[in-house]
């Protein structure tokens, strides 16, 4: 199933529309926040920068990172693929005997569906993030990137808990989440594994930072015996100050959060001095596709940290949502890295999926053009023939009669007069040939005036 | 001071009385208006749909048929915003060119912010009794900068008063061929936006741009709205009523 079927299908899914009529707070609120700072649109630029320095080198910063871990004693180790990174944590399931993993958020296991694949090898992963865990019992995809949830209604989730915990049904928000911190506890207690993704990575300490809310990802970093942080190759960010500059947009730009409630750094197992902390840690720097887009065309869609600010203010977003795209990523994000991560021809729809708003280009806090991305990948599909033959053909033909301006002329002269026949007494016509499209749900006004402009200032020109 | 009207191609065919509102409004600012009568469209469709070879033959003549304007002035934020904002983007690898095109996006404007910001006029010969509501195109905004600009002008006409409607920045679903293309999410988003307009208790509403005003105006009629007037800022600007101009 397409992106358009998919839509469609969400387009016509109440408990869904609810749960979306709440992303525009999302939006509200990051305009409060934004407004905290003395320069925001500053900010965003120089964001933007240090994205852009880190991505020129990534090669020397990833380099400089592995050193730096390496010496706090974490092991640092490559994933090409999302299989890869799934058999990298199976092998290290292996080596330490581990049985149970506990997780906080991350984007980057849903790409490597590592999930299934540890169940497979017999390690039973945990979700913990409250709306990971929902959809992990639900088994579904999260549907926002920091929203994971917002596809489901409170009854959902109720209903969702009764079933698979096996206790009576709950209605209030605070009571589920409390019942879920319960049935979580014992998982935390019982992990050998914590497996975390990653915000960023700090080349100069090789930490990992993660930027949370509900203090999960502090559990996992910290209670089990062995620690696995799996993060993009393009996280990496030179130094603390860079990261101290992205942390003012990252928690304003995602939930109009000042700070968000918890920002870890961890670095390095423990030490000889530490209460507390894993006996072993791990980094999997994943590619899977991103060092196809470094020094090409689309280059600026690594500088993204992930926000969701993007989605939050898209209303193509806000009418379908995030399942409705197919893959790890929704929203104008989703719609670039998609087809930039597997395939153009694997979703020909996904670059279609805008009306080139720019609303999302206007909040993106490292200044991504995701507009200018998505007509990248549009001209992909022209040179590579994935769109219809008609739309091209029909481009080509009216951008030819746009050259010829007599022509030109005469064919929108008789334009105008084949439109006006087909209207009602209102001025609208109900049906065009070949725009179906636009006539199933509104009408066509016709032309105004029998003549065209060019034709009316010709005759005003004579007078 | 020669002001170079671009039409849009969209104003020719389907609403010719916002190219007369915008001709007298900018001759009434005392501009020398030139229309160049081979103009025909800025090539945007083509460039939104991925095909840069048609587009760019376009720019070009858009170039050849404006350079010797002291300003080029659109009654769209689209279009303006296509030439200024995009036109450079289909010119990387040919420099003179793009010095030339770089030039010719510099003094294109949309048409209120030339009004407002340029000649900067004081009084409007539009007259309008009641309430307006103002929907903000989404080129025009983010491209050009347009949020203002309309805003003060409508406050020079007599007898007009703006009520702003919930989420006036959001996208009308219009999009070029994303209309067509994604018909559903698109009649969604027109919906929203038409739920908006009459929530308002406006008259009309105005705005600057035609796919809008195309996509919005039959979407009200649609669903049973015969009476919220759908106006381009330009004719109401100019007192000139969009449904009787020949």
């Amino acid at each position: 199933m397409h992106f358009k079927a998919r839509a469609k299908a969400a387009l016509a899914d109440a408990g869904l529309q609810r749960g979306l009529s709440k992303v525009d707070g999302f939006a509200a609120r990051r305009a409060v926040a934004m407004r905290e700072l003395e320069d925001p649109e500053g900010l965003r630029t120089a964001a933007a920068a240090i994205r852009d320095r880190a991505l020129e080198d990534m090669d020397v910063w990833i380099e400089t990172f592995e050193r730096e871990a390496t010496r706090r004693g974490a092991t640092v180790l490559y994933a090409e693929t999302g299989e890869e990174v799934a058999s990298l944590v199976v092998e290290i399931c292996r080596r330490h005997g581990l049985k149970k993993a506990i997780k906080s958020k991350s984007m980057l296991s849903e790409e490597a569906r590592l999930n299934a694949m540890l169940a497979a090898a017999g390690v039973q992963p945990v979700e913990t993030d409250l709306g990971e865990y929902i959809c992990q019992l639900a088994d579904e995809p999260p549907s926002h990137i920091i929203a994971p949830v917002i596809h489901k209604t409170k009854a959902d989730i109720g209903e969702l808990f009764e079933r698979k915990h096996g206790r009576p049904r709950l209605t209030e928000a605070a009571e589920m989440t409390r019942e879920a911190r319960e049935m979580l506890r014992a998982h935390f207690l019982s992990a050998d594994l914590g497996i975390s993704g990653g915000n960023f990575l700090i080349a100069e300490t090789g930490s990992v930072a993660l930027v949370t809310n509900e203090g999960n990802g502090r559990m996992v970093t910290t209670l089990p015996r062995v620690h696995v942080a799996i993060t993009g190759i393009e996280k990496v960010v030179p130094t603390l100050e860079d990261f101290s500059t992205l942390m003012r947009l990252l928690p304003r730009s995602a939930t109009g959060q000042s700070i968000s409630n918890y920002v870890t750094m961890a670095t390095g197992p423990r030490g000889a001095l530490d209460q507390d902390g894993p006996e072993h840690m791990y980094f999997i720097l994943v590619d899977n596709g991103r060092t196809n887009l470094v020094g090409g065309d689309m280059q600026e869609m690594l500088r993204c940290i992930r926000c969701g600010a993007c989605m939050n203010h898209c209303p193509v977003y806000q009418s379908v949502g995030g399942h409705a795209y197919g893959w790890v990523y929704p929203g104008p994000m989703g719609a670039v890295l998609t087809p930039a991560f597997v395939g153009v021809e694997n979703a020909l729809d996904l670059p279609q999926a805008s009306t080139f708003c720019g609303a999302c280009a206007s909040v993106c806090p490292v200044r991504i053009p995701l507009p200018d991305l998505l007509r990248k990948l549009r001209e992909r599909q022209v040179e590579r023939g994935l769109r219809p033959w008609y739309e091209t053909f029909g481009l080509r033909v009216w951008g030819w009669t746009a050259r010829h301006p007599r022509l030109y002329a005469l064919a929108t002269a008789l334009g105008v007069r084949a439109l006006r026949m087909l209207r009602n007494g209102d001025g609208m016509i109900g049906s065009i040939p070949f725009a179906s499209g636009w006539t199933k749900s509104r009408f066509m006004p016709a032309p105004a005036s029998g003549r065209t402009f060019r034709a009316l200032y010709a005759a005003r020109a004579r007078r | 001071m020669r002001v170079g009207l671009f039409v849009t191609c969209l104003v020719d065919m389907m609403r010719p009385s916002i190219g007369m509102a915008a001709l007298e409004l900018l001759e009434g600012a005392g501009c020398e208006v030139v229309v160049p009568a081979t103009q025909t469209c800025c090539g945007q469709p083509a460039y939104n749909s991925g095909d840069r070879v048609t587009a760019r033959s376009l720019a070009e003549k858009v170039l050849e048929e404006f350079e010797g304007c002291d300003y080029v002035v659109a009654p769209s934020g689209s279009c303006a915003g296509m030439i200024r904002a995009h036109y450079p983007d289909l010119f990387g690898d040919s420099p003179g060119l793009a010095a030339r095109i770089a030039r010719l996006g510099a003094k294109t404007y949309e048409l209120t912010d030339f009004l407002a910001n340029v000649v900067k006029i004081e009084r409007v010969p539009g007259k309008f009794e009641g309430k307006v509501t103002y929907h903000d195109s989404c080129s025009g905004l983010r491209e050009m900068g347009v949020k203002a600009q309309p805003r003060a002008l409508l406050a020079l006409v007599p007898g007009l008063a703006l009520e702003e409607m919930r989420d006036s920045e959001t996208c009308c679903g219009f999009g070029g061929t994303f209309a067509v293309k994604m018909e559903d999410i698109s009649a969604r988003m027109v919906e929203d936006k038409c739920r908006n307009i009459g929530a308002s208790g406006a008259r009309a509403v105005v705005l600057g741009d035609l796919g809008c005003m195309l996509n919005i105006e039959g979407r009200l009629r649609k669903r049973g709205d015969t009476r919220t007037q759908v106006l381009h800022v330009a004719e109401v600007l100019a007192g000139k009523d969009g449904r009787r101009s020949d």
